[in-house]
């Protein structure tokens, strides 16, 4: 039997909406602090990618919950409990190794998520993720690139290779979680069931890690909750940071 | 990557969208082959400038050396010529 949430698609775009708002925010604090120039632009040009899906899915989100918000009520007069983002992409960035393996393990689950979203039965949606997946594709190689060299570089870049990935693994479960809201989007069509895109992460991370030399870590520690608004301590810090110009100043432009 | 020892320097070749050829934009650092194409793309291409891009090692350019500049270049000076300007191009010819 299928438990259906009112208003689910709105729930489930917005989740999509902060994943890329929240992803993006962080990679835009590495800029001017990258250890190059290029590791600067590239990172940042990645944040404005995410930038850009996030804008078009509040956008939808606007549209799905009949609230008519704004980009701009959805990311910055929100609270830290409103937000649905899952907790993977709310993680510090740490150093380069840290961020490059959060990267690997977003892009690869949000490219499966975006091929899926193409057929969606939401044609903006589908419209959305069209575009996203070359994003996404690009997004997942970088990450792929790096992990490589990182991992199968110097004894110092394997071990923080290995320190990151132990740091984020735990938060890769909360990725493929189902729950009434996924339930209802694989129902109506919206969006796929979370967990079959496992199976194709699990075989693209755990071929990449191998070739870096690098091991895939066991968790039982399996954190969950930034669906339902529930995050981890750094996240309070970020939305600070990112959402007081616009607090303070409400409607100011530059 | 650190600090003491930066990574290679590659010279970055462009072919834009109407181009005929590559042309030379500029230079940045990389590991590899690889992450300086990737890097290229970052850097140089965010505005749709182009199709495709060459990344060559700087270290395999050899330049020649400002101190010959007078004997490489100065005799085709007073050579008019070596200049096509004599001849009417057909108007069929669109590149030459």
């Amino acid at each position: 039997m299928t438990l259906v949430v009112a208003g689910a698609a709105a729930v489930y775009t917005l989740r999509i909406a902060d994943d890329c708002l929240v992803l993006s925010h962080r990679l835009a604090q590495w800029s001017s602090w990258a250890p190059a120039l290029e590791d600067d632009v590239a990172l940042t040009n990645i944040a404005l990618d995410l930038l850009g899906q996030a804008r078009a899915m509040y956008a939808r989100t606007a549209e799905l919950d009949g609230t008519g918000r704004s980009e701009d009520d959805y990311a910055f007069m929100r609270e830290e409990r409103e937000f649905v983002n899952c907790q993977l992409v709310e993680q510090e960035n740490g150093d380069f190794a840290r961020t490059i393996v959060r990267q690997l393990l977003c892009s690869t689950w949000q490219l499966s998520q975006w091929q899926a979203l193409t057929t969606s039965t939401d044609a903006q949606v589908a419209a959305v993720a069209a575009r996203a997946v070359k994003e996404a594709a690009y997004h997942r190689d970088h990450a792929t690139d790096w992990t490589l060299r990182l991992g199968d570089g110097t004894d110092e870049s394997h071990r923080r290779m290995e320190t990151a990935l132990d740091t984020l693994w735990p938060f890769v479960d909360e990725l493929f979680e189902s729950d009434p809201v996924t339930r209802d989007v694989v129902t109506s069509g919206v969006g796929p069931d979370p967990e079959t895109l496992r199976r194709e992460w699990d075989a693209y991370v755990g071929h990449v890690l191998a070739d870096a030399t690098l091991t895939v870590p066991e968790s039982s520690w399996k954190p969950s909750g930034g669906r339902r608004g529930l995050h981890t301590e750094p996240f309070g810090y970020m939305l600070a940071e990112m959402q007081h110009l616009h607090r303070s100043f409400p409607g100011v432009t530059w | 990557m650190s600090e003491e020892t930066p990574a290679p320097l590659w010279e970055v070749f462009i072919r834009s969208k109407r181009g005929l050829s590559h042309n030379h934009v500029g230079s940045l650092h990389a590991p590899d082959a690889e992450m300086a194409l990737r890097n290229a793309r970052d850097v140089y291409t965010r505005r749709m400038e182009g199709v495709s891009i060459w990344v060559v090692p700087s270290a395999s350019v050899t330049a020649s050396s400002p101190d010959e500049k007078d004997s490489f270049f100065d005799p085709a000076a007073d050579k008019p010529y070596r200049h096509p300007t004599f001849y009417s191009i057909p108007k069929e010819v669109q590149q030459l």
